[in-house]
C-alpha cells in the first residue's frame, strides 16, 4: 500500500470517529450557548445512551447470538429511537433539578453540579451494571468493502450515514422552524427573547433534550469502537468537548466542522507524528493548546464586535 | 379613552441603592406619552419594570384593569407572559437579534402569532413602513447602520402587533435626521395602528414635542408632569431640559 493510500485510509477512519465527536460536541455547544455553561455530565449521557441502546438492541434480538438481518437493522434503529427519546427526558431531567435551581448563582456553582451528575449517573451505571465493558454486536453484515485500495466498513458507513441525517435535521430545525430560531435568539439574547413572549425555560429544556438526544446516538455509534462500559463517557466526551472549542463553543455549525476535523487529525496525525497507539489522545489535547493559541474563539467563534 | 397602564407607587432597588422611589402615572389609551430625565434618573428601569425585567420592591402596575407585577414575586407574570398580554418593549441599544437576519429577527417578534398569513402580512406592512428593511431582509442585521438597527427593533416590536408599545431611547446616537424620521414614524404607528406608546428619551424637545402628556423624572422621583406643550414651556424643564 503506497503512503497516499495509507493516508486516504486514515481519513476514512477519521472521519468516522469525527462525525461521533460532532454528534456529541453539538449538545455541549447548544448549552453552552444558551446558558453560558459547561455541561460536565454530558459524556455520561452519552454512556448512558450506549446502555440504553445496548440493552434494547440485545432484549429484542437476542443479541450476539444474532445472525445479522433485515430484523436486527430494524432493531438497532428501534433501540437507537428509545434511547433518543430517554436520553432527552434524562437531559431534561437533569437541567431541571442540577442546573435550574443554580441559573442565578455563581458560575462556578453549576459547573460543580454537573460535574457530580457525572459521578453519579457513571458510578450509577457501574453500580447497575457491573464495570465490564460489553459488545455492541453489529447489526448488519460488517465485511469491510474495498473501494480501489480504501477499505471501507458497513460500520462506518452507518456512523457516518445517520451522523450527517442528525446534522442535516438539527439545521432545519434550528434554521426553518419557530422552536428553533427561538432557540437561536435565546441564545444571542436571553432577556430580549423573553421580550418576544418566548418561555426561555421551554428553551432551555427543548436544547437539553436535543443535545442529548444526540448524545445517544453519539454513545450508540462509538461504542461498535469502543465498546460499552460505564467510564466511556469520559474520554469520549472530553475530545468532543475539545472539538466545540475547536469549531468555536456556541456555534452549532462550528461544532460539526470542529468534530470532524479532530477525527480526522486524530487519525492522520498520530501515525505521522508515530505516536504509541496508548497515547493517541494527546493529539487531541495538543489540537486544543494550538486552537487556544492562536485562534481563541475557535473556527467560526465570533471575534467581531457588535456594531454600537 | 381610559387608562391602558397605570404604574401605582412603585419602587426598585439595586442592592442598597434605590433606582425609583415611589413612582406613580399612568397612559391614557391611544395616546403618545413621553418621560423625559437625565442619564441616569432611573427611566430604563421604569420601563423594565413594566415589563417585569426588574423585580418591585413596592407598588404594583396595571395594565388593561389587571396586575401584571407587584411587590410580592408569586403576583408578577413573567416577562414574556406580560409581553403575550400586548406590551412590547424596543430596549435601549436595540438589542436585535445580530446574527440573525432581518426576516429572521421580525419572525421573533412574531413568536407568539401561529397563524402564517397573519405573519407574512405583518412583514409585508413592516417592509412598507421600513422599505429599507425590505431590501436588506436576508441580510444579518448585524450588518446594518445604527439607524436601521432602530427600525428593525421597533418593527420587530410591531410584529406582535401589541396594545401599547415602550420604546426606551429610540434616537439614542443616531444623526438628528434620523431621529426626526424614526419620531415621525411613531406618530404614523400611533396614529394608524392605534398603538399607544410610552417612550422615554434623553431629546427632551422632540419627545414633548410629539407626546400629549409627559412626565419629568429625577433620581427616581417624578418631579412634574404635565401635557406634552405645557411642559415645552415651562421654565424648570426649559432650563434642565431644552438648554434654552
Amino acid at each position: 500500500m503506497s503512503t497516499l493510500t495509507l493516508y486516504m485510509q486514515y481519513i476514512v477512519n477519521g472521519l468516522t470517529l469525527g462525525a461521533i465527536y460532532s454528534l456529541i460536541a453539538l449538545g455541549y455547544t447548544m448549552v453552552y450557548g444558551i446558558l453560558k455553561f459547561i455541561n460536565f455530565a454530558h459524556g455520561d449521557i452519552l454512556m448512558v445512551g450506549a446502555f440504553i441502546g445496548l440493552l434494547i438492541y440485545n432484549g429484542l434480538t437476542g443479541g450476539e447470538a444474532a445472525d445479522p438481518s433485515a430484523w436486527t437493522l430494524i432493531a438497532f434503529f428501534i433501540a437507537m429511537i428509545i434511547s433518543m427519546v430517554a436520553c432527552a427526558l434524562l437531559g431534561v431531567i437533569i437541567e431541571r433539578i442540577a442546573y435550574k435551581p443554580l441559573r442565578n448563582a455563581n458560575r462556578l456553582a453549576p459547573l460543580l453540579s454537573a460535574i457530580g451528575v457525572s459521578f453519579i449517573l457513571s458510578n450509577g451505571a457501574a453500580w447497575i451494571f457491573g464495570t465490564q465493558s460489553r459488545r455492541f454486536p453489529y447489526p448488519f453484515n460488517n465485511d469491510p468493502i474495498h473501494i480501489g485500495a480504501i477499505t471501507i466498513t458497513p460500520h462506518q458507513i452507518v456512523v457516518i450515514v445517520v451522523s450527517i441525517i442528525m446534522m442535516v435535521l438539527l439545521t432545519s430545525f434550528v434554521s426553518k422552524t419557530r422552536m428553533g430560531k427561538a432557540m437561536r435568539a435565546a441564545s444571542l439574547d436571553q432577556s430580549t427573547s423573553m421580550l418576544m413572549g418566548i418561555n426561555v425555560n421551554r428553551v432551555i429544556s427543548l436544547t437539553f433534550a436535543i443535545g442529548s438526544a444526540l448524545a445517544a446516538v453519539g454513545g450508540i455509534l462509538a461504542s461498535f469502537d469502543f465498546r460499552v462500559y460505564p467510564s466511556m463517557g469520559t474520554m469520549t466526551g472530553l475530545k468532543a468537548f475539545v472539538a466545540a472549542v475547536i469549531g468555536g463553543i456556541g456555534n452549532i455549525q462550528g461544532a460539526m466542522i470542529g468534530g470532524v476535523l479532530l477525527g480526522i487529525l486524530e487519525a492522520v496525525g498520530a501515525p505521522l507524528l508515530h505516536i504509541p497507539n496508548g497515547m493517541r489522545d494527546t493529539v487531541a489535547f495538543a489540537v486544543l493548546i494550538i486552537v487556544l493559541l492562536v485562534k481563541p474563539d475557535g473556527i467560526l467563534g465570533k471575534n467581531e464586535r457588535e456594531k454600537v | 379613552m381610559g387608562e391602558i397602564l397605570k404604574i401605582d407607587n412603585i419602587s426598585v432597588s439595586y442592592g442598597n441603592i434605590r433606582a425609583l422611589s415611589n413612582v406613580s402615572m399612568a397612559v391614557n389609551e391611544g395616546a403618545i406619552v413621553s418621560l423625559i430625565g437625565a442619564n441616569g434618573a432611573g427611566k430604563s428601569t421604569l420601563l423594565k419594570a413594566i415589563v417585569g425585567l426588574e423585580p418591585l420592591k413596592e407598588g404594583h402596575i396595571e395594565f388593561a384593569g389587571e396586575t401584571i407585577c407587584q411587590s410580592k414575586h408569586h403576583g408578577s407574570l413573567t416577562t414574556d407572559l406580560i409581553a403575550k398580554r400586548g406590551i412590547a418593549l424596543v430596549p435601549e441599544g436595540r438589542h436585535v437579534f445580530a446574527d440573525m437576519t432581518v426576516e429572521e429577527n421580525l419572525d421573533m417578534g412574531a413568536f407568539m402569532v401561529r397563524d402564517a398569513e397573519v405573519i407574512a402580512k405583518r412583514k409585508a406592512d413592516m417592509y412598507e413602513l421600513f422599505p429599507i428593511l425590505g431590501a436588506r431582509k436576508k441580510q444579518k442585521t448585524r450588518s446594518l447602520s445604527g439607524g436601521e438597527q432602530q427600525m428593525m427593533a421597533i418593527a420587530r416590536a410591531l410584529m406582535s402587533s401589541p396594545r401599547l408599545l415602550l420604546l426606551d431611547e429610540p434616537g439614542l446616537g443616531l444623526a438628528p435626521l434620523i431621529v426626526q424620521d424614526i419620531f415621525n414614524t411613531i406618530k404614523l404607528i400611533n396614529q394608524e395602528n392605534k398603538v399607544t406608546v410610552f417612550l422615554v428619551e434623553q431629546n427632551a424637545r422632540l419627545a414633548l414635542r410629539s407626546s400629549s402628556y409627559g412626565y419629568v423624572l429625577e433620581n427616581g422621583k417624578i418631579v412634574l408632569e404635565d401635557s406634552g406643550e405645557a411642559l415645552l414651556v415651562n421654565e424648570k424643564v426649559q432650563k434642565a431640559y431644552l438648554g434654552a
